[in-house]
Protein backbone atom coordinates (compact mmCIF):
# COMPACT_ATOMS: atom_id res chain seq x y z
CA UNK A 1 0.00 0.00 0.00
CA UNK A 2 1.09 3.47 -0.88
CA UNK A 3 2.35 5.14 2.54
CA UNK A 4 1.06 8.48 1.29
CA UNK A 5 -2.19 7.23 -0.19
CA UNK A 6 -2.57 5.61 3.29
CA UNK A 7 -1.73 8.88 5.37
CA UNK A 8 -4.10 11.00 3.69
CA UNK A 9 -6.63 8.91 4.42
CA UNK A 10 -6.14 8.89 7.82
CA UNK A 11 -5.64 12.86 8.27
CA UNK A 12 -8.95 12.57 6.27
CA UNK A 13 -10.45 10.32 8.68
CA UNK A 14 -9.39 11.98 11.88
CA UNK A 15 -9.91 15.33 10.41
CA UNK A 16 -13.31 16.22 12.05
CA UNK A 17 -12.33 15.18 15.11
CA UNK A 18 -9.52 16.56 15.67
CA UNK A 19 -10.40 20.04 14.23
CA UNK A 20 -13.59 19.85 17.01
CA UNK A 21 -11.00 19.19 20.20
CA UNK A 22 -8.92 21.65 19.13
CA UNK A 23 -11.96 24.18 18.63
CA UNK A 24 -13.03 23.50 21.96
CA UNK A 25 -9.26 24.21 23.23
CA UNK A 26 -8.80 27.90 21.41
CA UNK A 27 -12.19 28.68 21.00
CA UNK A 28 -11.28 29.70 17.81
CA UNK A 29 -12.28 27.50 14.42
CA UNK A 30 -9.32 29.43 12.10
CA UNK A 31 -6.84 28.71 14.27
CA UNK A 32 -8.01 25.00 15.23
CA UNK A 33 -7.93 24.49 11.23
CA UNK A 34 -4.03 26.23 11.14
CA UNK A 35 -3.30 23.75 14.17
CA UNK A 36 -4.73 20.79 11.75
CA UNK A 37 -2.83 21.57 8.57
CA UNK A 38 0.35 22.23 10.29
CA UNK A 39 0.44 19.19 12.64
CA UNK A 40 -0.73 17.01 9.24
CA UNK A 41 2.40 18.28 7.60
CA UNK A 42 4.13 17.16 10.45
CA UNK A 43 2.74 13.62 10.29
CA UNK A 44 3.58 13.26 6.55
CA UNK A 45 7.22 13.80 7.50
CA UNK A 46 7.01 11.82 11.02
CA UNK A 47 4.73 8.99 9.70
CA UNK A 48 6.60 8.23 6.72
CA UNK A 49 9.75 7.55 9.17
CA UNK A 50 8.28 6.29 12.03
CA UNK A 51 4.67 4.59 10.77
CA UNK A 52 1.47 6.06 11.48
CA UNK A 53 1.01 6.10 15.24
CA UNK A 54 -1.83 3.49 17.22
CA UNK A 55 -3.71 7.00 17.79
CA UNK A 56 -3.54 9.28 14.52
CA UNK A 57 -6.49 11.33 16.07
CA UNK A 58 -4.91 11.85 19.61
CA UNK A 59 -1.11 12.28 17.61
CA UNK A 60 -2.81 15.16 15.64
CA UNK A 61 -4.47 17.10 18.73
CA UNK A 62 -1.52 16.83 20.76
CA UNK A 63 0.47 18.25 17.95
CA UNK A 64 -1.68 20.53 16.69
CA UNK A 65 -2.08 22.06 20.54
CA UNK A 66 1.45 22.74 20.29
CA UNK A 67 1.42 24.25 17.15
CA UNK A 68 -1.42 26.57 18.34
CA UNK A 69 0.31 27.49 21.73
CA UNK A 70 3.69 28.24 19.76
CA UNK A 71 2.36 30.19 17.23
CA UNK A 72 -0.13 31.93 19.93
CA UNK A 73 3.18 32.57 21.93
CA UNK A 74 4.90 34.72 18.66
CA UNK A 75 1.79 36.31 17.89
CA UNK A 76 2.08 37.70 21.42
CA UNK A 77 -1.44 37.20 22.42
CA UNK A 78 -1.42 35.06 25.61
CA UNK A 79 -3.38 37.39 27.05
CA UNK A 80 -6.18 36.36 25.15
CA UNK A 81 -6.03 33.17 26.94
CA UNK A 82 -3.79 33.72 30.12
CA UNK A 83 -0.82 32.56 30.94
CA UNK A 84 -1.73 30.47 33.43
CA UNK A 85 -4.19 29.21 30.80
CA UNK A 86 -1.44 28.24 28.17
CA UNK A 87 0.70 26.88 30.44
CA UNK A 88 -1.81 24.41 31.37
CA UNK A 89 -2.36 23.87 28.08
CA UNK A 90 1.14 23.07 27.33
CA UNK A 91 1.42 20.47 30.44
CA UNK A 92 -1.47 18.75 29.58
CA UNK A 93 -0.42 18.12 26.22
CA UNK A 94 3.09 16.72 27.24
CA UNK A 95 1.59 14.81 30.09
CA UNK A 96 -1.77 13.31 27.97
CA UNK A 97 -1.21 10.20 26.43
CA UNK A 98 -2.28 9.97 22.95
CA UNK A 99 -5.26 7.75 24.17
CA UNK A 100 -6.20 10.45 26.54
CA UNK A 101 -8.73 11.97 25.01
CA UNK A 102 -12.05 12.07 26.62
CA UNK A 103 -14.29 9.89 24.85
CA UNK A 104 -17.26 11.88 26.01
CA UNK A 105 -15.74 15.41 25.58
CA UNK A 106 -14.72 14.55 22.05
CA UNK A 107 -18.15 13.22 20.86
CA UNK A 108 -19.86 16.93 22.28
CA UNK A 109 -16.58 18.84 20.43
CA UNK A 110 -17.44 16.69 17.32
CA UNK A 111 -21.02 17.77 17.72
CA UNK A 112 -20.78 21.32 18.76
CA UNK A 113 -18.28 21.69 15.40
CA UNK A 114 -21.36 20.37 13.27
CA UNK A 115 -24.14 22.23 15.47
CA UNK A 116 -21.49 25.52 14.06
CA UNK A 117 -21.92 24.79 11.03
CA UNK A 118 -26.52 24.50 11.20
CA UNK A 119 -25.96 28.24 12.44
CA UNK A 120 -29.93 29.35 11.71
CA UNK A 121 -28.74 32.69 10.48
CA UNK A 122 -27.36 31.07 7.26
CA UNK A 123 -29.38 29.22 4.56
CA UNK A 124 -29.49 26.04 3.87
CA UNK A 125 -26.89 25.61 1.34
CA UNK A 126 -24.49 27.63 3.53
CA UNK A 127 -24.66 25.57 6.16
CA UNK A 128 -23.53 22.79 4.33
CA UNK A 129 -20.90 24.62 2.52
CA UNK A 130 -19.62 25.30 5.68
CA UNK A 131 -19.62 21.88 7.17
CA UNK A 132 -18.30 20.91 4.00
CA UNK A 133 -15.64 23.57 4.15
CA UNK A 134 -14.65 22.73 7.48
CA UNK A 135 -15.30 19.79 9.23
CA UNK A 136 -14.66 17.79 5.45
CA UNK A 137 -11.81 19.73 4.56
CA UNK A 138 -13.09 19.85 1.07
CA UNK A 139 -11.16 22.67 -1.14
CA UNK A 140 -13.60 25.53 -1.89
CA UNK A 141 -13.57 25.30 -5.30
CA UNK A 142 -14.99 21.68 -5.01
CA UNK A 143 -17.67 23.15 -3.18
CA UNK A 144 -18.17 25.79 -5.49
CA UNK A 145 -18.59 23.19 -8.05
CA UNK A 146 -20.95 20.95 -6.09
CA UNK A 147 -23.31 23.75 -5.90
CA UNK A 148 -22.77 25.83 -9.29
CA UNK A 149 -21.16 28.82 -7.99
CA UNK A 150 -17.89 30.33 -8.99
CA UNK A 151 -15.26 29.80 -6.20
CA UNK A 152 -14.79 33.69 -5.74
CA UNK A 153 -18.41 33.96 -4.57
CA UNK A 154 -18.60 30.48 -2.58
CA UNK A 155 -15.43 32.33 -0.92
CA UNK A 156 -17.16 35.16 0.05
CA UNK A 157 -20.30 33.29 1.15
CA UNK A 158 -17.75 30.97 3.57
CA UNK A 159 -16.01 34.09 5.18
CA UNK A 160 -19.67 34.97 6.18
CA UNK A 161 -20.90 31.84 7.38
CA UNK A 162 -17.42 31.46 9.19
CA UNK A 163 -17.46 34.83 10.92
CA UNK A 164 -21.69 33.79 11.79
CA UNK A 165 -19.54 30.04 12.93
CA UNK A 166 -17.06 31.68 14.70
CA UNK A 167 -19.91 33.74 17.32
CA UNK A 168 -21.12 30.28 18.53
CA UNK A 169 -17.17 28.90 18.81
CA UNK A 170 -16.25 31.60 21.43
CA UNK A 171 -19.04 29.91 23.91
CA UNK A 172 -18.07 26.27 24.64
CA UNK A 173 -20.05 24.73 26.80
CA UNK A 174 -20.88 21.52 27.90
CA UNK A 175 -24.63 20.25 26.83
CA UNK A 176 -27.22 19.33 28.79
CA UNK A 177 -29.02 16.12 27.41
CA UNK A 178 -31.70 18.27 26.15
CA UNK A 179 -29.44 20.73 24.47
CA UNK A 180 -27.52 17.52 23.22
CA UNK A 181 -30.87 15.95 21.43
CA UNK A 182 -31.38 18.99 20.13
CA UNK A 183 -27.84 19.66 18.53
CA UNK A 184 -28.30 15.74 17.04
CA UNK A 185 -31.55 16.81 15.44
CA UNK A 186 -30.45 19.62 13.93
CA UNK A 187 -26.82 18.34 12.73
CA UNK A 188 -28.71 14.96 11.12
CA UNK A 189 -30.92 17.27 9.37
CA UNK A 190 -28.11 18.53 7.90
CA UNK A 191 -26.19 15.89 7.11
CA UNK A 192 -29.33 14.46 5.22
CA UNK A 193 -29.72 17.65 3.32
CA UNK A 194 -25.91 17.09 2.20
CA UNK A 195 -26.49 13.22 1.00
CA UNK A 196 -30.10 14.54 -0.58
CA UNK A 197 -27.80 17.59 -2.80
CA UNK A 198 -25.66 14.85 -3.67
CA UNK A 199 -28.53 12.64 -4.36
CA UNK A 200 -31.58 13.90 -5.47
CA UNK A 201 -29.37 17.42 -6.80
CA UNK A 202 -29.44 18.10 -10.70
CA UNK A 203 -26.76 20.69 -10.11
CA UNK A 204 -23.37 20.34 -10.51
CA UNK A 205 -21.49 17.23 -12.48
CA UNK A 206 -22.18 13.60 -11.05
CA UNK A 207 -18.81 12.80 -9.84
CA UNK A 208 -18.90 15.91 -7.19
CA UNK A 209 -22.43 14.84 -6.42
CA UNK A 210 -21.37 11.12 -5.14
CA UNK A 211 -18.58 12.71 -3.39
CA UNK A 212 -21.20 14.93 -1.22
CA UNK A 213 -23.09 11.60 -1.01
CA UNK A 214 -19.99 9.59 0.27
CA UNK A 215 -19.15 12.48 2.86
CA UNK A 216 -22.73 13.00 4.27
CA UNK A 217 -22.54 9.01 4.65
CA UNK A 218 -18.90 9.65 6.52
CA UNK A 219 -20.60 12.41 8.42
CA UNK A 220 -23.38 9.78 9.56
CA UNK A 221 -21.10 6.96 10.55
CA UNK A 222 -18.86 9.48 12.51
CA UNK A 223 -22.26 10.88 14.67
CA UNK A 224 -23.49 7.02 15.24
CA UNK A 225 -19.82 6.29 16.34
CA UNK A 226 -19.68 8.94 18.85
CA UNK A 227 -23.28 8.47 19.68
CA UNK A 228 -24.21 5.01 19.22
CA UNK A 229 -27.66 4.46 21.16
CA UNK A 230 -29.77 7.14 18.76
CA UNK A 231 -32.07 5.59 17.18
CA UNK A 232 -32.82 8.02 14.26
CA UNK A 233 -28.67 8.64 13.74
CA UNK A 234 -29.05 4.54 13.32
CA UNK A 235 -31.67 5.24 10.74
CA UNK A 236 -30.11 8.12 8.97
CA UNK A 237 -26.69 6.59 8.37
CA UNK A 238 -28.93 2.95 7.15
CA UNK A 239 -31.01 5.39 5.36
CA UNK A 240 -27.99 7.23 2.88
CA UNK A 241 -26.82 3.47 2.45
CA UNK A 242 -29.96 2.26 1.16
CA UNK A 243 -30.02 5.01 -0.78
CA UNK A 244 -26.85 5.59 -2.21
CA UNK A 245 -26.98 1.33 -2.87
CA UNK A 246 -28.80 2.12 -6.23
CA UNK A 247 -26.90 5.14 -7.38
CA UNK A 248 -25.83 3.19 -10.43
CA UNK A 249 -29.30 1.84 -11.48
CA UNK A 250 -31.13 5.05 -10.99
CA UNK A 251 -30.42 6.91 -14.36
CA UNK A 252 -29.83 6.52 -17.85
CA UNK A 253 -26.41 7.11 -19.51
CA UNK A 254 -27.70 10.82 -20.32
CA UNK A 255 -29.01 11.37 -16.93
CA UNK A 256 -32.43 10.31 -17.28
CA UNK A 257 -33.98 9.03 -14.13
CA UNK A 258 -35.12 5.52 -14.12
CA UNK A 259 -38.17 4.76 -11.83
CA UNK A 260 -37.63 2.30 -9.09
CA UNK A 261 -39.64 -0.12 -10.45
CA UNK A 262 -37.67 -0.21 -13.69
CA UNK A 263 -34.10 -0.30 -12.20
CA UNK A 264 -31.89 -2.91 -13.02
CA UNK A 265 -31.51 -4.76 -9.67
CA UNK A 266 -28.85 -6.34 -10.45
CA UNK A 267 -26.75 -2.79 -10.12
CA UNK A 268 -27.33 -2.62 -6.61
CA UNK A 269 -24.72 -2.75 -4.32
CA UNK A 270 -25.17 -6.06 -2.20
CA UNK A 271 -22.88 -4.63 0.50
CA UNK A 272 -24.76 -1.53 1.76
CA UNK A 273 -28.13 -2.74 1.17
CA UNK A 274 -26.85 -5.55 3.73
CA UNK A 275 -25.36 -2.92 6.36
CA UNK A 276 -28.53 -0.94 5.52
CA UNK A 277 -30.50 -3.55 6.40
CA UNK A 278 -28.71 -4.62 9.75
CA UNK A 279 -29.05 -0.93 10.97
CA UNK A 280 -32.94 -0.83 10.64
CA UNK A 281 -33.63 -3.62 12.04
CA UNK A 282 -31.32 -2.57 14.98
CA UNK A 283 -33.10 0.35 15.66
CA UNK A 284 -36.16 -0.92 15.33
CA UNK A 285 -35.79 -3.24 18.35
CA UNK A 286 -35.05 -0.25 20.28
CA UNK A 287 -38.94 0.51 20.00
CA UNK A 288 -38.46 4.08 19.42
CA UNK A 289 -39.13 4.74 15.79
CA UNK A 290 -39.11 7.78 14.31
CA UNK A 291 -39.12 9.45 10.57
CA UNK A 292 -35.37 8.28 9.59
CA UNK A 293 -35.74 4.83 10.70
CA UNK A 294 -39.04 4.81 9.08
CA UNK A 295 -37.60 5.77 5.66
CA UNK A 296 -34.86 3.82 6.16
CA UNK A 297 -37.03 0.94 6.46
CA UNK A 298 -39.32 1.42 4.05
CA UNK A 299 -36.01 2.19 1.59
CA UNK A 300 -34.79 -1.75 3.18
CA UNK A 301 -38.10 -3.27 1.81
CA UNK A 302 -37.89 -1.76 -1.65
CA UNK A 303 -34.37 -3.21 -1.17
CA UNK A 304 -35.11 -6.10 -0.09
CA UNK A 305 -37.55 -7.24 -3.19
CA UNK A 306 -35.36 -9.19 -5.53
CA UNK A 307 -38.08 -7.93 -8.25
CA UNK A 308 -40.53 -4.92 -8.34
CA UNK A 309 -43.09 -7.19 -8.32
CA UNK A 310 -42.27 -8.82 -5.02
CA UNK A 311 -42.03 -5.59 -3.36
CA UNK A 312 -43.53 -5.73 0.03
CA UNK A 313 -46.38 -2.83 -0.44
CA UNK A 314 -48.61 -3.75 2.51
CA UNK A 315 -45.99 -3.53 4.29
CA UNK A 316 -44.46 0.38 2.56
CA UNK A 317 -47.99 1.54 3.31
CA UNK A 318 -48.08 1.03 6.85
CA UNK A 319 -45.06 2.66 7.07
CA UNK A 320 -45.74 5.54 5.00
CA UNK A 321 -48.93 5.90 7.41
CA UNK A 322 -47.12 6.04 10.16
CA UNK A 323 -44.19 8.02 9.16
CA UNK A 324 -47.49 10.61 8.25
CA UNK A 325 -48.13 10.54 11.62
CA UNK A 326 -45.42 11.30 12.89
CA UNK A 327 -44.28 14.17 10.42
CA UNK A 328 -47.95 14.96 8.73
CA UNK A 329 -46.75 16.83 5.16
CA UNK A 330 -48.37 16.62 2.00
CA UNK A 331 -45.39 15.00 0.56
CA UNK A 332 -45.40 12.12 2.60
CA UNK A 333 -49.25 11.69 2.50
CA UNK A 334 -48.34 11.87 -1.76
CA UNK A 335 -45.60 9.11 -1.16
CA UNK A 336 -48.22 7.02 1.03
CA UNK A 337 -50.74 7.28 -2.06
CA UNK A 338 -48.52 6.00 -4.00
CA UNK A 339 -48.10 2.64 -1.35
CA UNK A 340 -51.83 2.69 -1.30
CA UNK A 341 -52.27 2.43 -5.34
CA UNK A 342 -49.87 -0.67 -4.97
CA UNK A 343 -52.63 -2.34 -2.18
CA UNK A 344 -55.66 -1.05 -2.45
CA UNK A 345 -56.11 0.07 -6.25
CA UNK A 346 -56.17 3.43 -7.98
CA UNK A 347 -59.49 4.66 -7.24
CA UNK A 348 -58.60 4.93 -3.81
CA UNK A 349 -55.26 6.25 -4.38
CA UNK A 350 -56.36 9.02 -6.33
CA UNK A 351 -59.27 10.04 -3.55
CA UNK A 352 -56.16 9.95 -1.40
CA UNK A 353 -54.78 12.24 -3.62
CA UNK A 354 -57.71 15.13 -4.11
CA UNK A 355 -57.25 15.77 -0.70
CA UNK A 356 -53.65 17.19 -1.54
CA UNK A 357 -55.02 19.08 -4.15
CA UNK A 358 -54.34 22.72 -2.72
CA UNK A 359 -51.32 21.74 -0.64
CA UNK A 360 -49.30 20.18 -3.77
CA UNK A 361 -50.85 22.20 -6.80
CA UNK A 362 -47.00 23.55 -7.82
CA UNK A 363 -45.59 20.19 -7.08
CA UNK A 364 -44.70 18.68 -10.25
CA UNK A 365 -44.52 15.30 -8.89
CA UNK A 366 -48.09 15.47 -7.65
CA UNK A 367 -49.06 15.85 -11.06
CA UNK A 368 -47.31 13.35 -12.35
CA UNK A 369 -48.13 10.86 -10.09
CA UNK A 370 -52.37 11.94 -10.51
CA UNK A 371 -51.83 11.51 -14.19
CA UNK A 372 -50.58 8.19 -13.79
CA UNK A 373 -53.74 6.71 -11.57
CA UNK A 374 -56.31 8.87 -14.28
CA UNK A 375 -54.74 6.98 -17.44
CA UNK A 376 -55.28 3.71 -15.48
CA UNK A 377 -58.28 4.21 -14.67
CA UNK A 378 -59.05 5.33 -18.18
CA UNK A 379 -59.96 9.35 -17.45
CA UNK A 380 -57.53 10.02 -20.70
CA UNK A 381 -58.62 13.54 -20.59
CA UNK A 382 -58.06 14.39 -17.16
CA UNK A 383 -54.64 12.53 -17.33
CA UNK A 384 -53.66 14.85 -20.42
CA UNK A 385 -54.38 18.44 -17.90
CA UNK A 386 -52.51 16.60 -15.25
CA UNK A 387 -49.04 15.62 -17.73
CA UNK A 388 -49.45 19.31 -19.25
CA UNK A 389 -49.76 20.49 -15.38
CA UNK A 390 -46.65 19.19 -14.76
CA UNK A 391 -44.99 20.26 -17.75
CA UNK A 392 -45.77 23.40 -17.07
CA UNK A 393 -44.01 23.44 -13.84
CA UNK A 394 -40.43 23.45 -15.05
CA UNK A 395 -39.18 19.59 -14.54
CA UNK A 396 -35.76 19.65 -15.14
CA UNK A 397 -34.97 18.18 -19.00
CA UNK A 398 -35.00 14.47 -17.71
CA UNK A 399 -38.40 14.95 -15.86
CA UNK A 400 -39.54 16.62 -19.06
CA UNK A 401 -38.29 13.99 -21.33
CA UNK A 402 -40.41 11.64 -19.48
CA UNK A 403 -43.22 13.10 -18.91
CA UNK A 404 -43.29 13.73 -22.91
CA UNK A 405 -42.93 10.33 -23.39
CA UNK A 406 -46.06 9.48 -20.77
CA UNK A 407 -48.28 12.14 -22.84
CA UNK A 408 -47.16 10.99 -26.46
CA UNK A 409 -48.32 7.32 -25.05
CA UNK A 410 -51.80 8.16 -23.94
CA UNK A 411 -52.36 10.43 -27.12
CA UNK A 412 -52.41 7.65 -29.43
CA UNK A 413 -55.16 5.98 -26.95
CA UNK B 1 -3.73 -26.67 13.39
CA UNK B 2 -5.30 -23.62 11.99
CA UNK B 3 -4.30 -20.68 12.93
CA UNK B 4 -6.31 -17.40 13.41
CA UNK B 5 -5.48 -14.04 11.17
CA UNK B 6 -7.04 -11.37 13.32
CA UNK B 7 -7.33 -8.22 10.92
CA UNK B 8 -7.69 -4.77 12.80
CA UNK B 9 -7.66 -1.62 11.53
CA UNK B 10 -9.17 1.61 11.98
CA UNK B 11 -12.16 2.35 10.58
CA UNK B 12 -13.01 5.11 8.42
CA UNK B 13 -9.38 4.76 6.47
CA UNK B 14 -10.62 2.34 4.26
CA UNK B 15 -13.57 4.07 2.83
CA UNK B 16 -11.05 6.93 2.13
CA UNK B 17 -9.32 4.86 0.09
CA UNK B 18 -9.85 5.26 -3.65
CA UNK B 19 -11.68 2.39 -5.71
CA UNK B 20 -8.39 1.56 -7.45
CA UNK B 21 -6.32 1.42 -3.82
CA UNK B 22 -8.84 -0.77 -2.13
CA UNK B 23 -8.97 -3.20 -5.23
CA UNK B 24 -5.42 -3.17 -5.20
CA UNK B 25 -5.75 -4.46 -1.31
CA UNK B 26 -8.38 -6.81 -1.89
CA UNK B 27 -5.97 -8.52 -4.86
CA UNK B 28 -3.39 -8.63 -2.12
CA UNK B 29 -6.44 -10.76 -0.09
CA UNK B 30 -7.35 -12.38 -2.97
CA UNK B 31 -3.64 -13.98 -4.10
CA UNK B 32 -2.96 -15.05 -0.30
CA UNK B 33 -6.31 -17.16 -0.84
CA UNK B 34 -5.64 -18.82 -3.80
CA UNK B 35 -2.51 -19.59 -2.37
CA UNK B 36 -3.49 -21.27 0.72
CA UNK B 37 -6.37 -22.37 -1.59
CA UNK B 38 -3.74 -24.66 -3.47
CA UNK B 39 -1.64 -25.60 -0.72
CA UNK B 40 -5.54 -27.16 0.73
CA UNK B 41 -4.66 -24.97 3.97
CA UNK B 42 -7.23 -22.59 3.96
CA UNK B 43 -10.01 -22.44 6.32
CA UNK B 44 -12.93 -19.85 6.70
CA UNK B 45 -12.31 -16.32 5.64
CA UNK B 46 -14.84 -13.15 7.04
CA UNK B 47 -15.20 -9.78 6.51
CA UNK B 48 -16.73 -8.18 9.14
CA UNK B 49 -19.29 -5.11 8.73
CA UNK B 50 -18.98 -1.85 10.82
CA UNK B 51 -18.87 -1.94 14.06
CA UNK B 52 -21.82 0.82 13.97
CA UNK B 53 -24.26 -2.16 13.07
CA UNK B 54 -22.82 -4.23 16.37
CA UNK B 55 -24.63 -5.07 19.51
CA UNK B 56 -23.41 -6.67 22.46
CA UNK B 57 -25.29 -9.08 24.74
CA UNK B 58 -24.16 -9.02 28.27
CA UNK B 59 -25.67 -10.17 31.18
CA UNK B 60 -27.19 -7.76 33.47
CA UNK B 61 -29.27 -8.43 37.11
CA UNK B 62 -28.73 -12.73 35.81
CA UNK B 63 -30.35 -11.11 32.25
CA UNK B 64 -28.86 -11.17 28.81
CA UNK B 65 -29.19 -7.64 27.90
CA UNK B 66 -27.98 -6.02 25.05
CA UNK B 67 -26.23 -3.12 24.66
CA UNK B 68 -25.12 -0.71 21.25
CA UNK B 69 -22.17 -0.84 19.80
CA UNK B 70 -18.94 -3.37 19.68
CA UNK B 71 -18.00 -5.02 23.05
CA UNK B 72 -14.29 -2.57 23.54
CA UNK B 73 -14.41 0.40 22.55
CA UNK B 74 -11.54 0.60 21.26
CA UNK B 75 -9.68 2.54 17.97
CA UNK B 76 -8.98 -0.35 16.43
CA UNK B 77 -11.93 -2.61 15.48
CA UNK B 78 -12.13 -6.74 13.98
CA UNK B 79 -12.49 -6.41 10.49
CA UNK B 80 -12.26 -9.91 9.27
CA UNK B 81 -10.43 -13.19 10.37
CA UNK B 82 -8.71 -16.09 8.46
CA UNK B 83 -8.19 -19.60 9.59
CA UNK B 84 -4.97 -20.94 7.89
CA UNK B 85 -3.63 -24.43 8.08
CA UNK B 86 -0.02 -24.24 9.24
CA UNK B 87 2.37 -26.55 10.64
CA UNK B 88 3.62 -23.45 12.85
CA UNK B 89 3.54 -19.67 14.06
CA UNK B 90 5.98 -18.69 11.84
CA UNK B 91 3.87 -20.14 8.45
CA UNK B 92 0.98 -18.45 9.79
CA UNK B 93 2.99 -14.88 10.35
CA UNK B 94 4.09 -15.70 7.30
CA UNK B 95 0.70 -15.68 5.40
CA UNK B 96 0.22 -12.48 7.36
CA UNK B 97 2.73 -10.80 6.30
CA UNK B 98 1.82 -11.31 2.55
CA UNK B 99 -1.59 -9.08 3.46
CA UNK B 100 -1.92 -5.37 2.79
CA UNK B 101 0.69 -3.87 5.25
CA UNK B 102 -0.10 -0.39 6.95
CA UNK B 103 -4.14 -0.59 6.31
CA UNK B 104 -4.55 -3.10 8.69
CA UNK B 105 -2.13 -5.02 11.34
CA UNK B 106 -2.78 -8.72 12.14
CA UNK B 107 -2.76 -10.76 15.07
CA UNK B 108 -2.10 -14.01 14.48
CA UNK B 109 -3.05 -16.55 17.02
CA UNK B 110 -3.36 -20.44 17.69
CA UNK B 111 -7.06 -21.83 16.84
CA UNK B 112 -7.53 -24.13 19.76
CA UNK B 113 -11.01 -25.89 18.17
CA UNK B 114 -12.93 -24.90 14.84
CA UNK B 115 -15.73 -26.64 12.95
CA UNK B 116 -13.39 -26.48 10.22
CA UNK B 117 -11.46 -28.90 11.77
CA UNK B 118 -14.24 -31.55 11.86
Amino acid sequence: MNDQTLMQAHLAAARPQVIAALTRSFRDIDLAEDGFQEASLRALKRWHADGIPRHPTGWLVRVGRNVIIDRLRKLDRESALGDVQLQMLAVDTEAALMEAIDRAELRDDVLRLLFMCCHPDLTAQDQLALALKVVVGLPTPRIARAFVVKPRTMEQRLTRARRRAAEVAESIDTPTREQRLHRLEAVSTMVYLLFSQGYSGSDGDAHIRSELCNEAIRLARLLLDLFPSQPELIGLLALCLLQHARRDARMTTDGLLIPLDKQDRSKWHAEPIREGRNLVQKALRKGHPGPMQLQAAIAALHCEASTAEQTDWAQIEQLYRLLYEMTPSPIVALNHAVAVHKVDGADAALMQLDELDNDLQDYLYYHSTRAGLLVELGQITEARKAYQRALDLQPSHAEAHYLKKRLSSIERK
Amino acid sequence: MYYSILIYAQEGVWERLTEQEQEAALEQHRQLQAECEKEQTLGPVVRLGATSGAVTVRQRSGKPMTLDGPFAETKEHLLGIYLVKCSSIDEAIAAAKKLPQGIACYEVRPVMWSNADQ
